[in-house]
């Protein structure tokens, strides 16, 4: 069970992330992409799954019941190679449904003051 | 390329996951558990076998996306992991992915997702908004 007082916890990198064109092209190699230019509308979260999972690391959760529910992305621009970004993420929600738990965590890219992707985890832990 | 209206199909693509794959998205996004790689392990926790990466799953309907509007012009994305992609041992499984054009405005296209892996629905409620050109 997610500690409740936990809702509305972020955690900020102290560190910048910055996009290679080598980290891009390793990622749509996977899917077939030749177009290395723009990042695939994924690639988020190769930069923001670390930092998320840490956020519930000691967070009271039973990972060894958590299954990945949903995602989504809203992208205000496509990642390019040399974007430098801080990486952000809150517990967005927590609440039960049928007796499985519900957690959504929201992670936000942001280069200098712009917010380029955010994107929404939703996670289940199975009753 | 076709131009895009609503109710507009989009026929579909076949993507080939196989044990190499997955070991592929793992090195590339990060996600390294071993559900997705380790036979043995996926099964000891009551798992049929090993299961791709919802997130791979997820990237190849991105691609497909990105065939339609360029991956410069996606600006939403979002699906729910309904069903596993089994992947079992030196086996080519087959993601079959689909598509219709919805509502356009503003310049913007919702495109439904259909993500089928033997003749079973494995994303549940894929969409996605392309702006067009």
């Amino acid at each position: 069970m997610l500690n409740p007082d936990l809702v509305g916890r972020t955690f900020t990198s102290a560190e910048s992330v910055t996009v290679t064109e080598q980290a891009i092209r390793k990622f749509a190699e996977v899917i077939g992409e030749t177009n290395f230019d723009v990042a695939p509308p994924t690639f988020t979260i190769s930069i923001t799954l670390d930092q998320s999972q840490s956020l519930l690391q000691d967070s009271g959760l039973d990972w060894t019941r958590v299954v990945h529910g949903e995602q989504k992305f809203v992208l205000n621009r496509a990642i390019v190679p040399g974007d430098v970004f801080i990486c952000s993420s809150t517990i967005e929600s927590a609440r039960n449904v049928a007796g499985n738990e519900i957690v959504t965590v929201r992670s936000d890219l942001h280069a200098d003051t712009q917010l380029v992707v955010s994107t929404w985890s939703t996670l289940v832990v199975r009753a | 390329m076709t131009k895009i209206v609503e109710g507009l199909e989009i026929s579909e693509e076949t993507y080939v996951i196989n044990r190499a794959l997955l070991v592929k998205y793992a090195n590339a996004s990060g996600d390294q558990n071993p559900i997705h790689q380790d036979e043995a392990f996926a099964k000891s926790v009551g798992l049929p076998d090993v299961i791709a990466h919802g997130m791979l799953t997820m990237a190849l309907a991105g691609k497909f996306l990105s065939d339609i509007s360029g991956p410069e012009n996606v600006l939403e994305f979002s699906a729910k992991f309904i069903k596993p992609v089994v992947v079992p041992a030196n086996t080519d499984v087959s993601l079959i992915i689909s598509g219709k054009v919805g509502e356009i405005s503003d310049g913007r296209a919702k495109i439904e997702l259909l993500a089928m892996c033997n003749e079973v629905k494995v994303l549940g409620v894929a969409k996605g908004v392309i702006k067009l050109q």
